[in-house]
């Protein structure tokens, strides 16, 4: 049950703040802080019971699960269930979720309370899209997280905001049917072979899909790949996290890329393992691509926000790499890079958010200098360019790292003109600084340097930034499990695979025929 | 005492963290007590540890601390350890005790600027990450080290930040540095998938055991480690950035060039010599890169004005010693030099630095001018270390070091005489440009007035570091005088024996008498062209081919334009070209199609019921054509 109030509480505390809201801000912004909060304790709570103290040797990866008949007639159920990997993924949408909310205190001033409501449904439906072990409900929270989301851009965003809240929209919602189709096609075949109509993840797993496999692999690849954002499937990133108010921009890059990569660990594996082998170069290939483009995109951006947006390419390029590479220290890195981006990254939006609030610009031509008027908010930038630069003893070099030391036993070109993206990454990551905190003063500002709220947010970011870059034995532990179960299923893949390369074939046919013989 | 181990670089790290944090608010006294205080104790418990270490070494010459398992995936299992033997004790004391002088020195130096605090903060992360290189039981913590310290000399260089020309300076530093260090990183990944372990010790004995030598995997590993090493040490091709490192508070280039920072890659490769060995085309390539560089970067010294830009071509020049001595296969006397290297070029930094504070921030050494009566003191200390640099026999440090990696470039079985060639005419070129400063520096008459004379915080460290460039040779005597030689000795339980066959001490007796002749007609041409007969070198200077060798020397041997040209220009083009993403605007094609369909279609809807008749009538035939053909 207590997955469900992790989704319930969130959504109540949306229609709660859209209410009360209307007669006091102060109401939404409370009431949106006391949900997602409790979420976080929760969360938190959730993973003390089950990590604290307890054998890191442990096999069985699944936490806990809830499940209950929605539509039997159709084979859905309501099914949640946690493992270590969507249990680190709710805890980061718990604490970026606390901290957007916080952020936006002063920011957003306009339909105080029907923002609230939209920030807590993404809440939900990223939560939602963490724990549901049922198609038909992951489609429909994957749908929750992006109306809302379309709105907040729409409505809160910056100069172009409906451009780039269509754009947003259409590339999801196309991906989205794309994976639809897959999910039905998934669905009848499964019904074809064992007369059962489910959506069930468990009973969808193993099933033999034959030739069919590519196509609704890839329908589901597409689909994450856009949210990743892989090359090429990268443009909305640029307009939706420039235009969007900061809150929207943080839990972009910091959650909503990282649904893209949990549906591939989630689903594209484990429901496909041969077409995801054989995609996997083709994968990698996009990964280095999207780590070097993303990165060369960035340096040539004037406008702060824009650059930072596209690093979050560059850096989940690196998380796509290191999913096909299908090795457990890549894996590990991609769960750590996804974790400590959502951090760094979702920072550096706050910087940004916040300089523009005070500042009402983002054109780095007419910033420099400004570490002499804001030295702290200048000290924090730099702490978390060098972050985004994978400078050891911050998670994001731990994950950097494992990334490239597992891909490397892959695929060793690759993963050389991938560790190229480490030069590109120390130049956009030093021209912010140069541009914006160093150098000669261009404009005189004067604006407030960071105040309290700020420092604090900040604060709990760089301390769980140090903290796993010095020791993350508590992320890898967590882990561990899943990403073991994982990899059994995919070696003994393989093994099937290897034997009877023949027999492979020879069902996909009967598949064929099977469907002849219905339309028959 | 050997349990106190992780304090050495713990202790720096702390007083980084209450400066970064707290800095800001704490009076200078309180900052500066600190900052110098914590490097200080650091170098205390480091010369206690290695007390204990030398008069009773601990079983098997090393000492390790585990402290925790860093990242456990796998097999993949890099903990937070330190190691301690001979050869990181070396370094370890190295670094803390002329760091500290140097941090000692800073005190003054620093005590009008603004940011204070943060310097001190930036320096001791300096030599944090510095100890941490040096005592890294792994290669990966080794790397946290290695990262950490281009980390700090990009903070360090770009102090001054308010001018973007220290920020380029600093960039360059360590985004050049960081080519390198992705070249290690590589070399890193190559060596986990071929030996499953990163462990220092672990892939030292099984790269012995399972690599032939002469195998393509040494070859490529000791290669890529290599890259690593020329970045971080200024080496060919990855030097460039170092001569405009020098944009950083003097002291910053003192930390940089003896202490920290361009010795890793000595070290590196002095502490994975296992790979070196098993690849013999590496090491050779390690002694050329050093015979090429020491030359080149001579060449540039002699050319430039700037009295830190000298030294830091001496720098990269020495470090090229250091680079032929290991590629040779001399290890402890690569080690010997670095040692020496760090006591006189500390010492000229801090003193170069203390006249330009002296003299209203002037760099250009030709404005200075007599400055031997004006600031004795400096002078005294100065003209040895500089005496130390050019290597002036006997008295001096430099020369016993130097001399050692001169006879091994010939004597060594993987020397030559083409590498002591390279060797004796760069000690020619670094008598003349040494010998060029101090005259130009320090003789002739006065250009410019002190305004000040320095304090006892500047002197004492001066003197201290004199001291040391005088007396720092004595541990590791030739054969010639004596063969006193406890430092390669003490070497000798890390790092192997030079591979040498026999020869009579009349035959090193005559190699030093050239290596002596050499350097004192080196001071000599100096004497003349720079003091006595100024209009000679004026005149070559003036002559055609003088000029253009001149400009040649001057910019570096052009590597900086050839770096523009070939590489940043074109990323920097590209990038701007593609600016707004071509992909995205593959999309808005896509795009505009659909909105002309749309404005195509939308012209049908004319609310004219005639020619909506007209084109049900038109599909209508359409369709039964259709149905009637086929």
């Amino acid at each position: 049950m207590i997955l469900v109030w992790l989704i319930v509480i969130p959504m109540a505390a949306g229609l709660l703040a859209w209410i009360f809201g209307k007669s006091s801000n102060l109401f939404a912004r409370w009431i949106s802080v006391l949900g997602i909060g409790i979420d976080l304790v929760i969360s938190i709570w959730l993973w003390i019971q089950h990590f604290a103290g307890v054998d890191p040797s442990r096999t069985e990866s699944w936490l806990v699960q809830i499940k209950a008949s929605w539509i039997p007639d159709l084979g859905i159920t309501f099914h949640l269930a946690i493992d270590g990997i969507s249990l680190l993924l709710i805890i980061l949408t718990a604490l970026l979720g606390l901290i957007s909310v916080i952020i936006s205190w002063t920011e957003i001033q306009r339909r105080v309370a029907f923002f609230h409501f939209n920030i807590m449904w993404i809440l939900a439906g990223i939560l939602g899209v963490f724990m549901a072990m049922d198609l038909f409900l992951f489609y429909f929270f994957w749908e929750m997280m992006l109306i809302p989301m379309y709105f907040l851009i729409g409505i809160w965003g910056h100069a172009n905001r409906r451009y780039a809240a269509i754009k947003f929209f259409i590339f999801t919602q196309a991906s989205g049917l794309l994976m639809l189709l897959s999910i039905l096609g998934l669905y009848f075949i499964h019904h074809s072979q064992t007369g059962v109509y489910t959506y069930n993840y468990f009973d969808l797993l193993g099933t033999s899909l034959g030739g069919a496999s590519r196509f609704l692999m890839l329908g589901f690849f597409v689909a994450f790949a856009v949210k990743l954002p892989a090359f090429p499937f990268h443009p909305w990133l640029a307009d939706a996290h420039t235009e969007a108010p900061t809150a929207g921009s943080v839990i972009l890059a910091g959650l909503l890329l990282k649904t893209g990569a949990y549906g591939i660990i989630r689903f594209v594996l484990p429901l496909f393992p041969e077409a995801s082998m054989e995609i996997a170069t083709l994968a990698m290939i996009l990964g280095v691509i999207s780590i070097i483009y993303g990165a060369i995109l960035a340096f040539a951006q004037t406008d702060l926000k824009r650059l930072i947006a596209y690093t979050s390419v560059s850096h989940m390029g690196f998380v796509l790499l290191a999913l096909f590479a299908f090795n457990e220290q890549a894996t590990q890195g991609a769960i750590m890079q996804m974790i400590c981006h959502g951090l760094s990254t979702g920072a550096l939006f706050i910087l940004v958010g916040r300089m523009q609030e005070l500042m009402h610009t983002r054109d780095m031509d007419r910033m420099g200098g400004m570490w002499q008027n804001v030295p702290r908010m200048s000290g924090v930038a730099m702490f978390f360019a060098l972050a985004s630069l994978g400078l050891p003893g911050m998670g994001n070099f731990v994950g950097e790292f494992l990334i490239l030391i597992g891909s490397f036993q892959a695929n060793k070109v690759i993963t050389i003109i991938a560790a190229s993206g480490l030069v590109f990454a120390a130049i956009y990551s030093l021209w912010i600084i140069q541009r914006v905190f160093h150098g000669e003063q261009r404009e005189e500002w004067k604006i407030p340097d960071l105040r309290a709220r700020f420092i604090g947010v900040f604060a709990v970011m760089i301390i769980i930034l140090v903290v796993l870059g010095l020791y993350p034995r508590p992320v890898i532990d967590t882990a561990k499990p899943s990403i073991d179960t994982m990899q059994k299923n995919m070696e003994a893949n393989m093994q099937i695979d290897l034997e009877s390369s023949g027999t492979a074939n020879l069902s996909s046919d009967d598949w064929m025929i099977g469907v002849e013989s219905e339309r028959d | 005492m050997l349990s106190l181990l992780w304090l050495v670089p713990a202790i720096p790290y702390f007083s980084f963290a209450i400066l970064a944090v707290f800095g800001k608010r704490m009076p200078k006294s309180v900052s500066g007590l600190l900052g110098v205080g914590s490097v200080g104790i650091s170098a205390v418990i480091s010369v206690l540890i290695g007390i204990q270490f030398i008069s009773s070494p601990p079983e098997g010459d090393l000492f390790l601390q585990r402290l925790w398992t860093w990242i456990g995936v796998g097999n993949f299992q890099p903990e937070i350890a330190f190691h301690l033997d001979a050869l990181s004790l070396l370094m370890m004391l190295v670094v803390t005790i002329v760091g500290f002088l140097i941090h000692l020195y800073s005190w003054e130096f620093m005590e009008d600027d603004e940011g204070f605090s943060r310097f001190f903060a930036y320096m001791n992360l300096f030599v944090g990450s510095m100890l941490t290189l040096v005592l890294a039981n792994n290669l990966v913590l080794l790397y946290l080290g290695w990262e950490g310290v281009g980390l700090c000399s990009y903070l360090l260089i770009g102090f001054w930040y308010k001018d973007s020309y220290n920020g380029a300076a600093a960039r360059k530093a360590f985004i050049t540095t960081r080519v390198g260090d992705t070249a290690m990183a590589i070399g890193l990944f190559l060596l986990f998938w071929n030996l499953g372990s990163l462990d220092i010790q672990e892939v030292m004995s099984s790269a012995s055991m399972q690599w032939g030598t002469g195998s393509g995997i040494a070859l490529a590993v000791a290669l890529l480690l290599l890259g690593g090493a020329v970045g971080k040490s200024a080496q060919l091709p990855l030097q460039v950035w170092l001569p405009d490192a020098m944009a950083g508070p003097s002291p910053v280039s003192a930390l940089i060039h003896a202490a920290t920072m361009v010795t890793a890659g000595v070290y590196l490769i002095a502490r994975t010599h296992v790979i070196f060995d098993l690849a013999p085309i590496a090491q050779a390539a390690v002694a050329i890169v050093g015979a090429a560089t020491l030359l080149i970067a001579g060449f540039s010294a002699l050319k430039q004005h700037d009295i830190k830009r000298v030294l830091a071509y001496s720098t990269i020049s020495q470090i090229g010693y250091m680079f032929l001595a290991l590629g040779v296969g001399a290890y402890s006397a690569a080690m010997f030099h670095f040692m020496t290297h760090a006591f006189f070029k500390a010492l000229l930094f801090l003193g170069a630095g203390a006249l330009i504070m002296c003299l209203h921030h002037e760099h250009n050494m030709f404005k200075m001018g007599g400055m031997r009566k004006q600031l004795p003191l400096t002078f005294w200390t100065f003209l040895i270390g500089s005496g130390a640099l050019a290597a002036v026999p006997l008295i001096t440090a430099g020369f016993y070091s130097k001399d050692l990696i001169l006879w091994r470039a010939w004597t060594s079985d993987s020397g030559s005489p083409i590498l002591w060639l390279a060797g004796i005419v760069g000690a020619f070129i670094t008598a003349v440009y040494t010998f060029r400063m101090v005259f130009v520096t320090f003789f002739g008459e006065s250009k410019m007035q002190a305004d000040r004379k320095p304090g006892v915080r500047i002197s004492v460290p001066l003197v201290a570091l004199a001291i040391l460039a005088l007396i720092g040779g004595f541990i590791e005597m030739p054969h010639t005088l004596g063969h006193f030689a406890p430092f390669s000795k003490f070497m000798h339980s890390v790092l192997p024996e030079v591979h040498a066959g026999q020869y009579s001490i009349s035959a090193e007796l005559l190699f030093q008498i050239i290596a002596v002749v050499i350097t004192l007609s080196g001071i000599l041409i100096a004497y003349i062209f720079y003091y006595r007969k100024p209009e000679l070198s004026a005149n070559v200077a003036k002559s055609g081919i003088g000029t253009v060798l001149g400009r040649f020397f001057y910019s570096g041997w052009g590597f900086d334009w050839l770096y523009y040209t070939f590489l940043v220009g074109p990323f920097v083009w590209i990038a701007r070209v593609n600016k707004k993403d071509i992909i995205d605007f593959i999309y808005t094609i896509i795009a505009m199609i659909c909105q002309i369909f749309n404005f195509i279609f939308r012209q049908t809807q004319t609310g004219r019921v005639r020619s909506y008749a007209a084109g049900i009538a038109f599909g209508a035939i359409v369709i039964i054509a259709i149905v009637m053909f086929t």
